[in-house]
């Protein structure tokens, strides 16, 4: 199968290893990858800021870019978020295939083992857009289930927010330091080795209070975890 | 209150109105879905309100004989003088002084008693609900209100499962209370904690006719 | 009661809230609390979503039409001997209310818990005219009796705690009327009580009553206020003249629509099947004298907002609150409203304009997480209109912000612009700073800036593929 990836301006510029990650995962399940190079980003930071004559531009190329294609994978849930919620408030149609990636994987491929080994204890931030706007469910957890050699912990309050929100972590410092801090204690509480999530962004923010206070947790996006084999070893 | 203005406030309000909804049809009506239920089938009603009205601290009995049950209840109680509406025969009260609201009580009056005994309008299974319409049985609203201590006969027909069924039932000229368990407040922490204002103890008989 | 007027914006006034462990403590036990009570009442409901879009449906009914339901609300309350009054704005509204109790002839008056009536400020205008309001809601008593403002819609004292309310009750029951007993213990019991003490003379010998309503039916005239204790039940019933102060978005059109909100109100707000006390009248009651006073107060100029309208919904339950992350860490005197946390940073802005830098930073006070809209019983869209006030407040001002967003996009519009800029973050990679400058610090203060890569991924692409 044929899927292009968008892998959002976030992950493209700071985070390619999620984007390598995503290539070979989803190779590694059988589809012919594309990364249409006139992709950027979609006018997520920009549309939610209020800035949306500068968000409609970058909206407007996602379709130029993506419109012609069955199936687009968005590793970001947040991202994905943005194209299907949001783009018809800028009188923008989104294209019909938009997937966030574990939608991909489990809808549309139809895999929950997808042949992982990762043996360290983990435990998963579920990102509000995945829960409350795309849904995602149990998906990312039934694909971390069942990686060989992963053991899931839970994480208390995992559904609430991490305080990042993107320019909220800027114009709400305070308040946004004090949810991550509650974020921090939660994972900390729950002694695993690694914080996972569907979406760069709020392990960004998560992982840099984790790295800033030498908690020895390290952040790592789904597909890394979903793409690492026995053979990486 | 309107003065020498121009316009009413009324007019004023109205025609603000109608000039922010310049954009909505004047002929529309917004249908409403009411897909949620009317009824509902569970346990058996009586069973679903002693459960409910227990679980918000009300105290509740089962009983055949009502005058018998309302006299032993008073008398567990040491309930001595009590508010008494005209439907509630002097025979329930037993040895307790029925008090009648004619001429009506004042309020100070009220509280030197030691209860109030009324029937209800409606009982609301599924949210242990017990609703007062101010008729014969019940009296006006001030009666359930002051004694600190209310003790309520349902008859077994008088109980609905849900609020649509029970909202069916009731008449909105008539002045209405809707009593869940005794006075209680969240206001501390957002706990619920019980008596505070209204009555203290709230007691209900249910009657249930025996085969 | 203290008024909101010249609060600093929400970042300012919520950076303090986030230092004051006590407040923090208190907010956090109350909302988690509440949160899961919710939880459960609400799950135990087989057709909680068809009574949420039936709310939703029906507010819409009336507020889309909603010259002709106050008109038959008008009409079914005077039908009923009860005396109906419109009030423009707040300064009307307090001047109706004060001429109705000076023509009694009362220096006193008992209130229940009212909204409306706190958003008009009315105990000052009242004191104003010498007249005395006493609240009779515990919460508001605490409030009262604290010269403090409130916090939350349902309960207004949230932020403060049983050994503070105890405090409170020591040290200020004595000015209102009978003192606390001096052996007062912290106990939630012992403090009812405390109150129910203190106010029963009150309630036993009041005059005049003032309330709001949580609903008001145009068909029928009736009005309704849910409420525990059974002060509202005092303040409605026993005096002789009772005053109720009603927004206009209050209204739902028929009888029957109270068997939707009679299930969403009190599970969503105080996490109950049902709340202890309801009651219900229409028109003048049992000899009372009776006056409705309607409120517009900015309302119709919310209404006229096609995407903010849906704020009007708002049955006030406060689940919005009580799932908030930032409210809970901010806390709500920093949203500078009688109305704090999710919905209040959807309808101060709207009631009040954009005026000042409190209401143009409210519908930033948001991470846009949604937990808001998931709960709400009429299925406002919270984060939809937050978006939409957003892109209302960028069109004045913010000079350095929209340049730098300018800049942004400018790059981002641009696959070889954004290529250059990732290019340049690689090659300079190691002097990523570790406090970045001007309003980034926020970032940095707190985390740990990311480094960027040797190269993007778009590079790495180009070369293997």
């Amino acid at each position: 199968m044929r899927v292009a990836l968008f892998l959002t301006c976030v992950n493209d510029t700071l985070f390619p290893g999620t984007g390598k990650a995503v290539v070979r995962l989803l190779e590694r399940l059988g589809c012919d990858v594309d990364f249409p190079p006139d992709q950027t980003c979609c006018g997520q930071m920009h549309f939610n800021t209020g800035y949306r004559d500068d968000a409609r531009p970058l909206a407007r190329r996602f379709g130029a870019v993506f419109d012609d294609y069955e199936a687009v994978v968005v590793p970001s849930g947040s991202c994905a978020a943005m194209i299907r919620e949001w783009y018809p408030s800028l009188g923008i149609t989104p294209p019909a295939g938009v997937y966030e990636l574990t939608e991909f994987i489990v809808d549309v491929l139809g895999v929950t083992d997808v042949g992982a080994y990762f043996p360290h204890t983990v435990t998963y931030h579920p990102t509000c857009h995945s829960l409350r706007s795309l849904k995602v469910g149990s998906r990312p957890l039934d694909l971390l289930s069942s990686v060989r050699g992963l053991t899931l912990v839970p994480l208390g309050g995992a559904e609430e927010c991490c305080g990042f929100g993107g320019t909220f972590s800027l114009k709400n410092p305070a308040v946004s330091a004090a949810m991550c801090s509650d974020k921090v204690r939660g994972v900390l509480d729950t002694q695993a080795e690694v914080l996972c999530a569907a979406d760069n962004s709020c392990l960004m923010h998560i992982g840099g209070a984790l790295s800033r206070q030498r908690t020895g947790v390290r952040v790592m996006h789904l597909a890394e975890i979903l793409a690492a084999t026995e053979a990486d070893r | 209150m309107v003065g020498g203005e121009p316009m009413s406030s009324k007019d004023q309000i109205l025609a603000r109105v109608r000039s922010a909804l310049a954009d909505v049809p004047r002929d529309e009506d917004v249908p409403v879905p009411r897909d949620y239920d009317h009824s509902r089938s569970g346990p058996d009603v009586v069973e679903l309100l002693v459960d409910r009205l227990v679980d918000y601290k009300a105290e509740v009995r089962e009983v055949d004989d009502v005058a018998a049950a309302v006299a032993e209840a008073l008398t567990r109680r040491r309930a001595r003088r009590l508010a008494v509406p005209s439907g509630i025969p002097d025979s329930w009260l037993a040895e307790a002084e029925a008090v009648r609201d004619d001429p009506p009580l004042t309020p100070a009056e009220l509280n030197a008693l030691d209860g109030v005994v009324t029937g209800c309008a409606v009982a609301i299974a599924e949210t242990g609900t017990i609703v007062l319409d101010a008729g014969p049985d019940q009296g006006r609203r001030a009666l359930t209100l002051v004694p600190d201590y209310h003790l309520c006969v349902v008859r077994r027909d008088q109980i609905v499962r849900t609020v649509p069924e029970a909202l069916e039932r009731l008449d909105p000229s008539r002045p209405l209370t809707w009593i869940s368990g005794p006075s209680a407040t969240s206001d501390i922490e957002l706990d619920r904690v019980e008596g505070v204002h209204g009555p203290r103890t709230l007691e209900v008989l249910i009657v249930v006719s025996r085969p | 009661m203290n008024s909101f007027v010249g609060m600093p914006s929400f970042p300012e006034a919520s950076s303090v809230a986030v230092g004051d462990a006590q407040l923090r403590h208190n907010l956090r036990k109350a909302t988690h609390t509440i949160r899961a009570k919710r939880a459960a009442v609400v799950g135990e409901q087989p057709d909680w979503a068809a009574l949420r879009e039936a709310g939703a449906a029906i507010k819409d009914r009336t507020l889309r039409h909603l010259d002709v339901y106050l008109e038959r609300l008008e009409a079914a309350v005077v039908a009923a001997g009860g005396t109906v009054h419109w009030a423009a704005d707040a300064a009307e509204a307090n001047r109706i209310v004060t001429d109705l109790v000076k023509a009694t002839g009362e220096t006193e008056v008992v209130k229940v818990k009212s909204m409306a009536t706190q958003e008009i400020d009315l105990n000052a205008a009242l004191a104003d005219a010498g007249i005395r309001a006493y609240e009779t809601d515990l919460a508001e008593l605490i409030v009262q009796l604290g010269d403090d403002w409130p916090s939350h819609i349902l309960v207004p004292a949230i932020h403060r705690n049983r050994a503070e309310i105890r405090e409170i009750f020591l040290e200020h029951m004595a000015d209102w009327g009978r003192p606390a007993p001096p052996d007062l213990k912290d106990d939630p019991r012992a403090l009812a009580e405390a109150a129910r003490l203190h106010l029963r003379e009150r309630f036993l010998s009041a005059r005049v009553g003032i309330s709001g309503a949580n609903f008001a039916v145009a068909e029928t005239g009736t009005l309704v206020v849910l409420e525990s204790e059974g002060n509202g039940r005092m303040c409605l019933t026993l005096p002789e003249t009772l005053i109720s102060v009603v927004g206009i978005e209050k209204l739902v059109p028929t009888w029957q629509d109270l068997e939707v909100f009679m299930q969403l109100l009190p599970r969503s707000s105080t996490g109950e099947r049902m709340n202890p006390y309801t009651s219900m009248w229409t028109g003048a009651t049992e000899g009372q004298t009776f006056h409705l006073v309607l409120l517009d107060n900015g309302r119709t100029s919310v209404l006229a907002d096609e995407v903010g309208r849906q704020a009007l919904r708002c049955i006030r339950c406060s689940a919005c609150l009580n799932v908030c992350p930032v409210y809970e860490r901010a806390g709500g005197h920093a949203y500078g409203s009688v109305y704090p946390g999710p919905i209040g940073a959807i309808l101060t802005p709207q009631l009040r304009g954009m005026a000042g830098p409190l209401e143009e930073s409210l519908p930033y006070a948001s991470t846009l997480c949604g937990a808001c809209y998931e709960v709400c019983p009429v299925a406002i869209n919270i984060p939809e209109v937050l978006l939409d006030l957003r892109a209302k407040a960028v069109t004045h001002g913010h000079v350095g912000q929209r340049l730098a967003m300018g800049a942004a996009r400018r790059v981002l519009d641009s696959p070889r612009w954004l290529a250059v800029a990732q290019r340049s973050a690689g090659r300079f990679r190691r002097w990523t700073p570790k406090r970045l400058p001007g309003p980034l610090s926020a970032w940095s203060d707190t985390r740990d800036v990311p480094v960027p890569p040797k190269e993007s991924f778009r590079q790495w692409w180009a070369a293997s593929r």
